[in-house]
């Protein structure tokens, strides 16, 4: 990503369009209220990622300007900041993109367990190089940095799950059955229980309840 | 070798529901309320002599972290929790948060009590969706139960306890940009001094712990600071969860003894290395951001901070990736240089504008792409970045690719030759 | 008071002192780029590490408090590996386009590079490519040479308090920007140009106009609104290529009002360069005897009590002396400078001088604005109240019309009724006033600049009484004026003697044709129908308002043209210099008018500068001496009387265009009608 530019860049498919006003549903608002009770007063900035999210759930996956606008008058704070934050963090779609989000770790515990081939799963089902949505702009793939489950590498984010311990055929099972419109049992595709050894454990025997 | 009834984390796979009566079967929450009424200088006493090191990767000393907090403010004054896991190869928190929730939310309100604070924030990861969950609903059956909030635990205690979520972004773990991050800012580390002690959350004195070292000071409060630092070895007490990735059979989390051989860690719990010990390559024993070291090394050198400090490494976060013959090791480390370019904040010039530089040397060093001066280059740029920045990411940049150059440098000269090679051949 | 070991040399500095202070208390020189002593440290570009006994690494001084005991090198291989890396990391991305920079010349980071820098570049990779970004029609960018020092983005958030640039994306992607390609609203923007260090941000009118070594710099004065800001005029031949700012720690600091900066180009626009006699209704070219010839014609015979003298925003006082001089040699005592009509007498001069001076307002610990809007009408005395704001235990109240100060105001009424209760101690403010060591009330000339305006000012009068504004080594009453003129007027006495009229007068007696003959100089404010009636000699600059209906225009000197003095809203006498001729034939106004005195048998005998100022000196003491501000006697002022409700109104409602000059600027006219069309978004959002 480069240059902050805002404007819509790929066609909408089935993306959430880009919009002229945003305020959050009925529900949303309740929930953001309830996110600002846990910061002092005064200090409602701190709800700004939180909110984001929630905003950014809202819409489909990704943050059109008016969105970042509503939440920077929500909060009481410079727009400009808002859009710092927006940018910074890289949860946060600030162009549209497919609404599922796809994410392949590839840093280097990943990488030495086989990333690339979750990757080229990811980019034979989606039909897409990562940067980019999918052709019918349902999925939205991308690299992502250590996911923090590296003992049960190669990892994949989708939506809110983590499938870990992939080869290159789970990897693809997964998005298929995804693209199919389920959702697969997140988790290990090994069928090792967490991160305990594959074939059982060497530890914690002893232990009672 | 570390006894299953030494183990904190006895639900470190999950095997059992996180909740908090299988919590308290397993002893967490019990007696709260006793040793919160030690007092704040008994608990951070404890604290001290039960030797436990910071488990985020700096290893300070945290009783007397913990010490620096001062004894009286008017106002608020703030624990937080650093569970923005993020340093490539660790993976431990993950498990404390989803597995033992209990033991995390426990240990906030004793070092809440040992240190005189008003409320906690737990700042976790963004990508953590599910465990974030896990962790919110553990926080509310605590609150539920009377264990946080007023007179937590009927200790007479006030504590509030809350979630943060972040957004996709290493640097927030490191703990100044953690609180930027937590005041709604982008997570750019502070000027320090001030410290965080002095001068932290909405500018009130703080602490910033990271989970495993939260999680494991009950079990310290309980059984004591004698038993924890009977285990493992002077200065270096205590149990650790490591991480072992990459290339041993069965990869995975396990809580064992500080000291503890690497060799035995890994053939003990991991499956030994891929292709058996004599195909290891090289280690890196502490997450991403210690140097790596080569086999000759890891046949004999304990985990542990002290030890792994003398073969010029670290202990780090214990996130232990594995290396077997097989790796293009420059590579591996390429890849690491790109993480830490993608994850500069940008503030800092050598941070900035230094690994990228760095990442994209280490590119051309994979294909050979180079002169064989630009060895000694690369490694010019690393100590231009090393010790200049604002925080240590910059160091954490640098001191990758300076484990390649010192152990690896045979590799980098011979890519170098191997490519004008087969240029004069073509030619 | 810590004690610092700096390379071997003891020095002691004050207790908050950084370690770059102490080695510069020293006689150390660190070479830096983010610092700036007016911003918050941000300790970002690293170029000023040193190294410190005991501490592991290198340390930005900048940003470590000295403490005592401290052994600091600033001079060894590890600070010097140190510096040389860190400009070779800011040189690797950075274009080296210096040959056709705007800053070159006046770059830190070329300066430094030549003296601390690497000699060759090791750099073999690409470097990053940023795109420029718009900011408005004030400020061009060049992003590939921005070194990320944010000095441009804590400037804008801290001084001039508007939070429109921002740093977007992370690390080597990082980018310097406003909300998405907006125009930045800031009236301090210009500054920004001066605090970044290297060529990323530039003065847009003056981009690639001029290279810097080319300039004649001639220091200044500002006329554009009564601060009296110090400028330095940068000109090439006869022309104003860039006017910037000078310091000035009691006035300006060291910045400068975007109109101040930005309107030369009006200099150069609708000029009057000649001459003119109407004809048949027609404005004709003719020599200056002609013209001069044409207005003695006109008085000759005329009683001396149907001629008045107005006398504009921008006047000098060399130029008012002569009016002064002349009036009274024609026997007229119809005289005004108070082209606004607020009813200022001359003594005491407390009510009409801003009392706690610009670098006071540091010392108040409470602000009450009456009918003012200090931010449009004297930017940088607001900036000096934002300032105080900003160190804390300070109020900011006000009766008048909302408007974003940049700092909160508690807002306690709209117009006269409140000020006369707070006056009475009737109002729940009045406690607070009173709760305070050292208060102070800015009274604009928009509260009386009005038919109950002396009435006003009796209220404001009686409000300092009862407040004890004035007390012992302190005197919180403020008038702000918004004409660079005024004060200087005033000091001058050019106010109606004894039977005379004033503004109102005259404009009533043209209109009853009482009054004939009319000499304007540089009178532009006024609505010109007012004055049609008469014959109308304007001298002036520029064909504003009045010129199209004088009868004959004298070419006058516009501030950048003339050796001149000027005394600001503090009573502070300070000397313009002339950096270029006036245009054509136009000429300093006081030559003209000693010319004119000539031609019309009424001779003015001060024909060179100095005898003029001899004789200023003789009217008004006070300003004999430049940059000394005489401290006002107190008393009492104002007219009791019955006050009308309306609310009060800020006499400046586009602060862009506020003078012929301003006026006649295209680049103020550009940022007038941004700045129109935010207002009209920001009503259609909100209202
Ligand atoms: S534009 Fe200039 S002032 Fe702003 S950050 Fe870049 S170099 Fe600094
Ligand atoms: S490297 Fe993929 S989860 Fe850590
Ligand atoms: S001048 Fe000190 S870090 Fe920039």
């Amino acid at each position: 990503m480069s240059g902050p530019s805002l404007g819509p860049k790929q066609p909408y498919g089935a993306m959430a369009p880009d919009v002229a006003t945003f305020a959050f549903t009925a529900e949303n608002l309740e929930e953001a209220k309830r996110i600002l009770a846990r910061y002092p007063a005064g200090r409602q900035a701190s709800a700004v990622l939180p909110l984001l999210h929630l905003a950014q759930a809202q819409h489909g996956g990704w943050l059109p300007k008016a969105a970042l606008d509503y939440v920077a008058d929500f909060l009481g704070m410079a727009r400009i900041r808002v859009y710092e934050v927006a940018t910074f963090y890289d949860m946060f779609n600030i162009e549209p993109v497919g609404r599922v989000q796809v994410r392949v770790c590839t840093t280097t515990p990943c990488w030495l367990c086989g990333s690339d081939a979750v990757l080229r799963a990811a980019r034979e089902v989606l039909g897409c190089e990562p940067g980019q949505s999918s052709p019918d702009g349902r999925f939205f793939l991308r690299e992502f940095e250590c996911l923090g489950a590296c003992a049960n590498a190669p990892v994949l984010w989708i939506d809110d799950h983590f499938y870990e311990d992939l080869t290159y055929e789970t990897a693809r099972a997964v998005l298929e059955a995804v693209v199919r419109g389920e959702r697969p049992k997140p988790g290990p595709q090994s069928g090792r229980k967490g991160s305990m050894p594959a074939g059982g454990k060497t530890t914690l025997f002893e232990v009672g309840e | 070798m570390l006894h299953d009834r030494d183990r904190i984390f006895t639900n470190l796979y999950g095997e059992r529901p996180w909740n908090l009566e299988a919590a308290r079967r397993r002893g967490d929450w019990d007696g709260t309320k006793d040793i919160i009424l030690k007092g704040r200088d008994w608990l951070v006493n404890e604290m001290k002599v039960s030797g436990l090191r910071g488990r985020g990767g700096a290893g300070f000393p945290t009783g007397l972290k913990w010490s620096f907090m001062p004894k009286q403010a008017d106002g608020p004054v703030y624990l937080v929790v650093n569970a923005d896991e993020s340093e490539p190869g660790t993976c431990k928190d993950r498990e404390i948060i989803r597995n033992e929730p209990h033991k995390l939310i426990e240990g906030c309100l004793l070092a809440g009590a040992a240190m005189g604070c008003t409320a906690g924030y737990i700042y976790i990861r963004g990508e953590f969706v599910q465990e974030a969950k896990i962790l919110q609903a553990a926080i509310d059956e605590a609150y539920a139960a009377g264990l946080l909030g007023k007179n937590a635990c009927g200790s007479g205690y006030d504590f509030e306890l809350y979630l943060h979520r972040g957004a996709g972004a290493y640097i927030c773990g490191e703990e100044t940009g953690l609180l930027e991050s937590l005041e709604g800012k982008k997570g750019q580390p502070r000027l320090k001094p001030p410290f965080p002690a002095a001068v932290g959350l909405y500018g009130r004195p703080t602490t910033v712990n990271n989970v495993e070292t939260i999680a494991v000071a009950p079990t310290i409060f309980r059984r004591g600071a004698a038993w924890f630092a009977g285990l493992g070895r002077p200065n270096n007490t205590g149990t650790k969860i490591f991480c072992i990735s990459g290339h041993v059979n069965r990869p995975c989390t396990v809580e064992e003894e500080m000291g503890i051989p690497l060799k035995t860690l890994l053939e003990k719990h991991a499956g030994g290395v891929r292709g058996g010990w004599d195909n290891l390559l090289a280690v890196i024993p502490g997450g991403s951001s210690v140097p790596l070291i080569p086999k000759e090394i890891c046949d004999t050198v304990r985990m542990d901070f002290d030890s792994l400090r003398e073969v010029q490494s670290g202990l780090g976060t214990a996130g232990v990736i594995v290396m077997d013959r097989s790796t293009d090791i420059v590579k591996a480390i390429a890849r690491l240089s790109r993480f830490y370019m993608h994850e500069s904040c940008g503030q800092c010039t050598p941070c900035r504008e230094g690994t990228g530089w760095l990442w994209r040397m280490m590119e051309r060093m994979a294909e050979g792409e180079a002169e064989l001066a630009e060895i000694d280059q690369l490694l010019d740029v690393t100590k231009e970045i090393e010790g200049h920045t604002i925080c240590a990411l910059g160091d954490a940049a640098a001191w990758p690719v300076q484990g390649l150059i010192r152990h690896f440098r045979g590799e980098l000269e011979r890519r170098i030759r191997d490519r004008k090679l087969l240029a004069r051949q073509a030619a | 008071m810590p004690k610092l070991t700096i390379d071997g040399q003891l020095v002691e500095v004050p207790p908050g002192s950084t370690v770059l202070q102490a080695c510069e208390a020293a006689g150390r020189e660190i070479p830096v780029f983010c610092f700036h002593p007016r911003l918050n440290i941000a300790g970002n570009c690293r170029m000023c590490l040193v190294e410190v006994e005991k501490m592991p690494k290198p340390q930005a001084s900048c940003a470590l408090p000295a403490a005592d005991g401290m052994v600091v090198h600033t001079n060894s291989p590890t600070v010097h590996k140190a510096r040389k890396g860190v400009l070779e990391l800011l040189l690797i991305n950075h274009p080296l386009d210096c040959p056709i920079c705007d800053q070159g010349g006046e770059c830190d980071l070329q300066d430094l590079t030549l003296f601390y820098g690497p000699d060759k570049s090791r750099f073999k990779e690409n470097k990053r490519p940023v795109a420029d970004k718009y900011l408005g029609p004030l400020i061009s960018t060049h992003m590939t040479r921005c070194i990320h020092c944010t000095r441009c983005i804590r400037f804008l958030n801290e001084i001039a308090g508007v939070e429109e640039l921002g740093a977007v994306h992370r690390g080597e992607h990082m980018e310097i920007t406003t909300w998405v390609e907006a125009a930045l609203s800031s009236e301090l923007q210009g500054n920004i140009i001066d605090l970044c260090p290297v060529g990323a941000l530039n003065s847009k009118p003056y981009e690639y106009r001029a290279r810097t070594w080319e300039l004649k710099k001639t220091e200044s004065i500002d006329v554009l609104d009564a601060v009296g800001s110090s400028i330095r005029i940068d000109s090439r031949g006869n022309e104003v290529m860039r006017i910037l700012p000078r310091l000035h720690e009691d006035v300006n600091e060291e910045w400068l009002a975007d109109k101040s900066r930005f309107a030369y180009d009006g200099l150069k626009k609708r000029r009057l360069d000649v001459p003119m006699v109407r004809r048949d209704g027609k404005l004709e070219p003719v020599d200056w005897k002609t013209a001069l010839a044409a207005v003695a014609e006109r008085a000759r015979g005329l009683a001396a009590d149907r001629i008045a003298f107005l006398v504009g925003d921008q006047a000098d006082c060399e130029t008012m002396v002569l009016v002064k001089e002349l009036a009274a040699r024609l026997g007229t005592p119809h005289l005004d400078c108070r082209q606004d009509g607020a009813p200022l007498e001359t003594t005491p001069r407390a009510q009409y001088l801003f009392n706690t001076t610009i670098a006071g307002i540091e010392q108040a610990d409470l602000c009450l604005l009456v009918g003012t809007n200090p931010r449009w009408e004297a930017p940088l005395v607001n900036a000096r109240i934002r300032k105080r704001w900003r160190r804390g235990g300070f109020v900011v109240a006000r009766i008048g019309a909302l408007f974003d100060l940049t700092y909160p105001v508690q807002d306690l009424g709209a117009g006269p009724a409140t000020l006369e209760e707070l006056a009475n101690g009737r109002h729940s403010f009045a406690e607070r006033l009173a709760s305070v060591e050292r208060p102070m009330l800015i009274l604009g000339t928009g509260a009386i600049a009005r038919p109950d305006g002396a009435a006003v000012l009796a209220l404001a009068h009686r409000l300092a009484e009862n407040a004890r504004l004035v007390r012992e080594g302190w005197n919180g009453f403020n008038l702000l004026h918004t004409a660079a003129a005024r004060v200087g007027g005033l000091e001058l006495g050019l106010v109606p003697g004894r039977g005379g009229r004033d503004l109102a007068g005259i404009l009533d007696g043209i209109e009853r044709g009482e009054i004939e003959l009319v000499f304007a100089i540089g009178v532009d404010e006024i609505d010109p129908k007012r004055l049609e009636k008469a014959f109308v000699v304007y001298l002036g600059t520029h064909g504003d308002r009045t010129a199209p209906i004088a009868s004959v225009i004298l070419p006058g000197a516009a501030y950048t043209e003339k050796n001149a003095t000027w005394v600001n809203l503090e009573g502070r006498p300070q000397r313009g210099r002339l950096a270029v001729f006036p245009p054509g034939e136009a000429k300093e106004d006081w030559r003209i008018l000693r010319a004119l005195s000539e031609a019309m048998g009424a001779l003015v005998p001060l024909d060179t500068l100095a005898r003029v100022r001899e004789r200023m000196a003789e009217l008004a003491p006070q300003l004999a001496e430049p940059d000394r501000i005489r401290r006002a006697e107190w008393g009492s002022f104002g007219r009791p009387g019955p006050v009308d409700p309306a609310p009060f109104v800020s006499p400046v409602r586009d602060y862009w265009r506020t003078c012929p000059i301003s006026r006649a600027s295209a680049v103020m006219a550009e940022c007038s009608a941004l700045a129109a069309a935010r207002d009209r978004a920001a009503t259609g959002t909100h209202g």
